[in-house]
């Protein structure tokens, strides 16, 4: 029996199931040292002395003084150091490693290392900038020159963990004298392997990096093990052992990168007819201690500024401010969360304010094939999302709930999200930026192999990129296989993130497989090299942030029906549905997987998920402390997936991990807004908050 | 140290270490058993299940000291029966796996339950499974795998 059409088995699954599967904690080695980190506890100090005791034969201490080239850790904004080098500016920034052979004796040793701080004055506000963006559409002046209304409102979303199940983790050794070699829990091997060239300096073949199995990601295995791999790496080239450094709970949530806390504030000018004719919009977020990818993260928000809608005028900045606290940076959605969750609230509240039906009113301002985007591109697909969302309210049943919720004095509610994620890196990033490469192999045998760097982190990459190929190639699955990322032996078809990989890769793929299948002769070996071209439709100005964004659009409507506690404000989720257009479906079951899972943590973070800091530690120490899903909270979605074929994409598909995150935490908090008749303005929606806003009737 | 037997995947095990060690840590680093992950270190994802007696514990939180005379059923041998099958292909089906950090404690969470309910609800499932914390899924489609397992393998359990 199988329930889902067109779906096939995951390659890995028998291993994975069995226990077999191995992750880079189940990898050992002779002569394996392990590695844990000192790190600051203080928000933001000099470091005046570090005082080591005599280490036991076999220890040692890694630090500032052995890196061999530079102290960085290569990102798009190179800040992060790879040791603290005379200050720290958050708590659990590292400052040295300790390696050994015995973990109980590491961690004596670190309880004797005292090191002597003087302490600088810290900051937690928004008010340090280090990356600036802006961007204009129209003529924001003749919207606001005689505007019928203006509405204004400023909204706040909250840290999110990523809450991969596996911890951070990390092997390094040495291959011969002078290369050096990572397997660690990873989603882009090439943003490692350049990361430890530039600490070390060292040349292409001498960093080689493997991935083994990798237990979640969701983006915090995207730039974070890049500093743990040029720690190790440097260690590895002292000590000359194996060494491996894994997290435990705890120092993951205390030190890695999070979802970025966010202020953004919109102003919108109406006319006479209640359409908005323009939106003033400022996005700040929270970027921590060191900058890293924020900048990436602020310009996706940025350009989400109105998101499923058509405004004509737009004035939209945005700043990344420094604070000494934990780093944020990459998760599933990328800076688009934020924004969404802000702009659906507002579009409804401007509604409530003006006192027209919020549904009518956000009708009026979808977006239609050929509307000009935020950033001035055209939106040049058809666009089906009227059909889609008649489909949700239909299947939702959502105009009858409407009513009964409104009429039988209950704390029930229901909410509607409208939305899309721009699929593939921003703007001309993968032309100038990524410029992926893949390889296609067949032997002798006529055995195919996949030669990528896209690393199947659970969301079946490996089984959606061999079933492209296999189909374009007409031979079975079975005859195509698709081994882990060695850089050794790959091509670097980029980083395994923006909802690129089935889209971007995939679709590189097909041309490679059309190649092969061109060239086939059986028997004879043959060799593909397939490079990204971008589209010539796609015109995009960096500096400006204008134009197409990106090169295709998917779309999402989610439902969410809750009832709130009137006792304890608790928020009960009671159904959900959801209704999507990722162009066409390659593996059925595996879309679903990613938009069930992608639903519960796009909708978690939008009540359930709370994480804070006080004075810059973070409060949530382990998964006791910070709560997320588990079976008894979510209830069964009901999903209709649209076909809308996209040209440039392999059998029309188009991006689906992120897109089923991002529509969550509006659709919540409009159900939750909708329960309690009350404007929702900040997420997490806790009971403490929900219980604020009912009291101040 | 002091010698602590107990019965592991049906053979009988003597272990010669400290009996405050974690069960978890003698399974992974001194018998090699790395089917058992490590999630959490303090009991909250079940991402380190086993059986002990027939029953699920997050061997993260049982010292080893306490299986003394007791029978502890890993991932490992576990997948050599029939229900684990079952099982297996029921995941397969349903889509119950991804990355596959939690999916072995899942399964062992699975046995347990079907062990002293064979027919579980929809509701009894996710009771069986709150223990368990999976980040990819959502949990609908472990539900499902379950459901699945639970009419394909009747008479099994």
């Amino acid at each position: 029996m199988n329930t889902y059409k067109n779906s096939t088995p995951k390659v890995d699954h028998s291993e994975k199931c069995s226990g077999q599967s191995k992750f880079v904690s189940d990898i050992q080695l002779d002569g394996l040292l392990y590695a844990k980190t000192v790190r600051s506890t203080v928000t933001k100090a000099k470091i005046l002395a570090i005082d080591i005791p005599t280490l036991p034969h076999g220890y040692f201490i890694v630090d500032k003084n052995d890196i061999i080239k530079e102290n960085v850790v290569n990102m798009i904004y190179n800040d992060w150091p790879v040791f603290a080098d005379g200050q720290v500016n958050y708590i659990g920034e590292p400052i040295m490693i300790v390696v050994g052979e015995d973990k109980v004796t590491i961690d004596e040793i670190i309880k004797q290392i005292k090191i002597t701080y003087e302490e600088l004055l810290p900051e937690f506000d928004f008010v340090d900038s280090v990356v600036h963006l802006s961007y204009v559409k129209g003529d924001i002046n003749q919207a606001f020159a005689k505007p019928a209304r203006i509405y204004e409102e400023t909204l706040t979303t909250g840290y999110q963990e990523q809450a991969y199940i596996e911890p951070q983790g990390m092997l390094a050794y040495l291959e011969g004298e002078d290369k050096v070699t990572l397997i660690g829990s990873m989603q882009c091997p090439y943003y490692i392997k350049n990361a430890v060239k530039r600490t070390l300096g060292y040349s292409d073949d001498q960093v080689r990096v493997m991935q083994p199995s990798v237990g979640g990601a969701f983006g915090g295995k995207e730039e974070f093990p890049s500093i743990t791999a040029c720690q190790l790496a440097t260690a590895a080239i002292k000590i000359k052992r194996p060494i491996k450094m894994i997290f435990e709970r705890e120092e993951d949530i205390l030190v890695t990168t999070k979802r970025h806390p966010s202020r953004i504030k919109l102003t919108a000018a109406l006319d006479e007819n209640n359409k908005v004719q323009g939106i003033k919009v400022h996005v700040g977020l929270d970027g921590g201690a060191y900058i890293g990818l924020s900048g990436v993260v602020l310009s996706r928000s940025m350009i989400a500024a109105t998101c499923a809608y058509t405004v004509p005028h737009l004035e939209v900045s945005g700043d990344v401010y420094a604070t000494n606290t934990v780093p944020t940076g990459a998760f599933r959605g990328f800076g688009s969360p934020q924004m969404i969750f802000a702009i659906e609230m507002f579009m409804n509240h401007i509604a409530q304010e003006v006192g027209v039906d919020p549904l009518a009113f956000r009708l009026a301002h979808l977006a239609k094939q050929g509307d000009l985007t935020s950033t001035c591109g055209i939106f040049h697909d058809p666009i089906i999302m009227p059909e889609m969302i008649k489909k949700a309210m239909e299947i939702s049943d959502y105009k009858n709930k409407k009513i009964q919720f409104a009429n039988d004095n209950s704390y029930r509610g229901i909410g509607m999200s409208f939305f899309f994620h721009g699929c593939g890196f921003t703007g001309s990033g993968e032309a100038t930026h990524i410029k992926s490469k893949v390889k296609l192999t067949k032997d002798a045998q006529d055995r195919v192999q996949l030669l990528i760097a896209a690393v199947d982190m659970g969301q079946g990459a490996k089984t959606a990129l061999k079933r492209i190929v296999a189909k374009t190639l007409d031979i079975p699955n079975e005859q195509v296989t698709f081994n882990n990322p060695d850089t050794d032996f790959i091509a670097d078809s980029g980083p395994t993130v923006a909802s690129r990989t089935t889209m971007i890769v995939g679709n590189l793929l097909k041309l490679a497989a059309e190649k092969m299948k061109a060239q086939w002769v059986k028997g004879q070996p043959l060799e593909i090299i397939e490079q990204y071209h971008q589209p010539e439709f796609i015109q995009w100005d960096e500096d400006t942030m204008r134009g197409d964004a990106y090169p295709a659009y998917s779309w999402g409507v989610t439902v969410v029906e809750v009832e709130v506690s009137p006792v304890t404000y608790q928020v009960e989720l009671k159904n959900i549905w959801t209704v999507f257009d990722i162009g066409k479906t390659i593996d059925e079951r595996m879309v679903i997987g990613q938009v069930e899972g992608g639903i519960a943590q796009g909708i978690a973070y939008g009540y359930l998920e709370v994480m804070q800091h006080d004075k810059g530690k973070i409060k949530q120490k382990n998964l006791t402390d910070y709560i997320i899903p588990t079976a008894l909270d979510m209830v069964p979605i009901h999903t209709v997936l649209y076909d809308n074929p996209f040209a440039e994409g392999p059998y029309g598909a188009k991006g689906v991990g992120e897109l089923t995150l991002v529509g969550g935490a509006p659709a919540v908090a409009l159900a939750i807004e909708d329960a309690i008749g009350k404007k929702v303005s900040k997420i997490p929606a806790t009971p403490e908050y929900i219980m604020e806003l009912l009291k101040h009737e | 140290m002091s010698k602590i037997k107990f019965n592991l995947n049906g053979e009988d095990v003597v272990i010669d270490l400290v009996p405050s060690m974690r069960l978890l840590d003698v399974l992974r680093d001194h018998l090699h058993l790395t089917g058992p992950k490590e999630g959490c270190g303090e009991g909250e994802c079940g991402a380190c299940s086993v059986l002990l007696n027939g029953k699920v514990v997050n061997s993260c939180s049982v010292p080893l000291a306490n299986v003394q005379g007791q029978e502890v059923i890993t991932i490992e041998g576990f997948a050599k029966t029939a229900r684990y099958k079952i099982l297996e292909t029921a995941f397969a089906n349903q889509g119950g796996s991804q990355c596959g950090i939690c999916t072995p404690g899942m399964i062992m969470a699975a046995e347990s339950l079907l062990r002293t309910n064979p027919h579980p609800t929809d509701a009894e499932i996710r009771v069986g499974l709150s223990g368990n914390l999976c980040r990819c899924t959502g949990y609908n489609m472990i539900v499902k795998a379950i459901q699945w397992a639970s009419k394909e393998g009747d008479g099994l359990w």
